[in-house]
C-alpha cells in the first residue's frame, strides 16, 4: 500500500541567511593551528555556536591533510558547517559540504569581536569592545534592475523607487519613499526588529530576519498600498500606511 | 565640440538601429552635421538601414586598427549631404573593439560633426557598454511592454555608473523614447500605459513613435524612415524627438489619441 498524504499541515521551508565565520587556514597546517589555539585563549567562545566554514582555495592538500584539519578544529570546539573553494576530489561523504557564492561582509558586521585575519601570520590582539553609533545610508535616486545595495551597518532609505530586478539588504530598516519591485531584506544579520517602510508595495521578495516572503504570498489587497512591514514570531505582519 | 549620442536599451529588436537612422537624417535635415556610428559587430544593420552596404568598404574596427584613416571609412549619404555613416564590420572579431581605439575615434568624430549618434547592439556586454562609454546623453529606446522595460532600467544602471561621464561624477542626460507603440493594443490594455513606463523609468520622454508598416517599406528601400516618408506618422513623431534633442521644447501627443495628455507628461518632464 502505498502511504497517503492525508497531513493537512505542510511542511514549512524557510530561508534564511547566516553570518559565517570564514576561517582560511595555511600551510603548515601545525602552525597555524598553534596560532589559532593562541586566539581561542584569548577569546574565549569565540567560534562557539557560530557556523564556521572553511576556506580552503589555492591550499596543495589532499583529502586526508583535510580530513586530519576537520579533526582538529572538531577537538577544539570549532565546527565546520561548510568548505569554500575546495576542489572536488578532495571532498567527499562524511565531509562537511562545499559552499559557493558567499559574500564578504564588513569586519563590524561579525558581531561584537571583529574577526581576526589568521592568514598573515601574527594575529591581532582583540580589540576591546566599542558600540559604535547606528548607521545609515541615503540613496537619492531610483534603484535600477540589477543594481543592489548592501548596508549591514544599518538603516537603509531610498528617495526613488527600487526596480523589478533590483534588491536592498540592509542590517536595520529599510525606508523606500518610491514604488518597492524589488527585493527588500531587512535585518539581514539577524535583527528582529528591523522594519520595511515604502510608498508603494510591488514587491518581488520581502524578507526580515532572515524570514521571506514571496510576491504570490503578499495579500492582494496590499498590492500597490502604502506599508509598513515587522516581524511577530516568525511572520511578517503588513499595515497599510493611510 | 560635437555632441556624442549613445542610442541603447538592454533587450534586443526593440527598434535602436530605425531609430539612429531616423534621428540621424532628421538632425542631418536641420543642416547639422552628423555621423552615426555603428557598435553592433558582426551583427551590422545600421548600412541597410542607410541603404549603403553596398558603399562599404572599410569599418570601424580598420580604424581602430589603424587600417585605414578615419576619413576612408566614412561614408557620405547619396541624399543627404550632412549625413555620414561609420559601418561596423561584420567578419571582425567583437574583442578588436578595443577601449582606447574607440575613444579615439570618438574624440575625432567630435571634432568634424556636431552630432555623433552611437547605434548599440543589444545586451550589456562589452560592445554595449563601450558605445555608452563616450556619450554625452544617451537615448534609451524601450517599447512598452515589461521585458523590454526592466532591460532599459538595468541599461539606465549602467549609464549612471559605467560611462565616462559617470566616472567624473557628472550626471548623464538620458531621454526615454517609447518606440512601436500601438494604439489598438494600448486601447485594449495589451501593452503598458505610457505613464507606467515613465513612472517606472523616471527619465524624461523625448517621443512615442508608433508601430506602423511605414518603418518597414522605408528599410526595405534603404533609407531612414524620416527620408523615406517624411509625411509619415513615425517620420514626424522622430522629427520631434530631434527637435527636442536639439533642446526645443515641445508638446507629447499620444498615437491614437485625439487629445493629448499632454499636460500630465509635461508635468513629469519639469519634474
Ligand atoms: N515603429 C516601428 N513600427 C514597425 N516596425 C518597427 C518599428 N520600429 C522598429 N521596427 C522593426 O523592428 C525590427 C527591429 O528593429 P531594429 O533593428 O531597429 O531594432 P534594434 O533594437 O536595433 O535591434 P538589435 O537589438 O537586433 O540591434 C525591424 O524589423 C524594424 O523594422
Ligand atoms: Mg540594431
Amino acid at each position: 500500500m502505498t502511504k497517503m498524504l492525508t497531513d493537512a499541515r505542510s511542511i514549512r521551508i524557510k530561508g534564511r541567511s547566516f553570518l559565517a565565520v570564514v576561517l582560511a587556514p595555511d600551510l603548515p597546517f601545525d602552525d597555524w593551528l598553534v596560532r589559532l589555539d593562541d586566539l581561542a585563549a584569548r577569546s574565549a567562545g569565540f567560534f562557539l555556536g557560530r557556523p564556521v566554514v572553511l576556506d580552503v582555495s589555492d591550499l596543495p592538500i589532499d583529502r586526508a591533510q583535510l580530513k586530519d584539519l576537520i579533526t582538529e578544529l572538531a577537538g577544539r570546539n570549532v565546527n565546520i558547517m561548510g568548505i569554500e573553494g575546495g576542489r572536488p576530489s578532495i571532498l567527499g561523504p562524511g565531509m562537511p559540504p562545499a559552499l559557493k557564492g558567499g559574500r564578504p561582509v564588513s569586519d563590524e558586521a561579525v558581531a561584537k569581536e571583529p574577526i581576526i585575519e589568521l592568514r598573515n601570520g601574527e594575529a591581532k590582539p582583540a580589540a576591546p569592545e566599542v558600540r559604535t553609533a547606528l548607521q545609515s545610508m541615503l540613496i537619492r535616486e531610483p534603484v535600477r534592475s540589477g543594481q543592489s545595495v548592501i548596508f549591514p551597518e544599518g538603516d537603509v532609505t531610498i528617495i526613488g523607487s527600487v526596480a523589478s530586478g533590483a534588491e536592498i539588504i540592509a542590517g536595520g530598516s529599510i525606508h523606500i519613499y518610491g514604488t518597492l519591485r524589488g527585493r527588500a531584506m531587512a535585518g539581514s544579520l539577524g535583527n528582529a526588529s528591523a522594519r520595511i517602510f515604502c510608498r508603494k508595495l510591488e514587491a518581488e521578495l520581502l524578507a526580515i530576519d532572515g524570514i521571506y516572503k514571496m510576491a504570490e504570498d503578499m495579500a492582494p489587497g496590499l498590492r500597490g498600498q502604502s506599508v509598513q512591514l515587522w516581524l511577530e514570531g516568525d511572520s511578517i505582519i503588513a499595515e497599510k500606511l493611510i | 565640440m560635437g555632441k556624442v549620442i549613445v542610442v541603447t536599451s538592454g533587450k534586443g529588436g526593440v527598434g535602436k538601429t530605425t531609430s539612429t537612422a531616423a534621428l540621424g537624417a532628421a538632425l542631418a535635415q536641420r543642416n547639422e552635421r552628423v555621423v552615426v556610428v555603428d557598435f553592433d559587430v558582426g551583427l551590422r544593420n545600421l548600412d541597410l538601414v542607410m541603404g549603403a552596404e553596398r558603399r562599404v568598404v572599410y569599418d570601424l574596427i580598420n580604424v581602430i586598427q589603424g587600417e585605414a584613416k578615419l576619413s576612408q571609412a566614412l561614408i557620405r549619404d547619396k541624399r543627404l549631404e550632412t549625413l555620414f555613416l561609420l559601418p561596423a564590420s561584420q567578419t571582425r572579431d567583437k574583442d578588436n573593439l578595443t577601449p582606447e581605439g574607440v575613444e579615439r575615434v570618438i574624440t575625432e568624430l567630435k571634432r568634424v560633426f556636431d552630432w555623433v549618434i552611437c547605434d548599440s547592439p543589444a545586451g550589456i556586454e562589452s560592445g554595449a557598454t563601450l558605445a555608452m562609454r563616450h556619450a554625452d546623453m544617451a537615448v534609451v529606446v524601450t517599447n512598452p511592454e515589461v521585458s523590454s522595460v526592466r532591460d532599459s532600467d538595468r541599461i539606465i544602471g549602467l549609464l549612471d555608473s559605467k560611462t565616462m561621464k559617470a566616472e567624473r561624477g557628472e550626471r548623464m542626460e538620458k531621454h526615454l523614447l517609447l518606440t512601436r507603440y500601438d494604439a489598438n493594443r494600448a486601447e485594449r490594455g495589451d501593452m503598458l500605459k505610457v505613464e507606467d513606463v515613465l513612472e517606472i523609468l523616471s527619465i524624461p520622454l523625448i517621443g512615442i513613435i508608433p508601430e506602423s508598416m511605414d518603418v518597414l517599406r522605408a528599410s526595405n528601400i534603404g533609407a531612414p524612415v524620416t527620408l523615406a516618408d517624411a509625411r509619415s506618422a513615425p517620420a514626424m513623431a522622430y522629427f520631434d524627438a530631434a527637435r527636442r534633442l536639439a533642446g526645443e521644447v515641445l508638446p507629447i501627443t499620444i498615437p491614437g489619441e485625439k487629445r493629448g495628455i499632454f499636460g500630465k507628461i509635461f508635468a513629469r518632464r519639469a519634474a
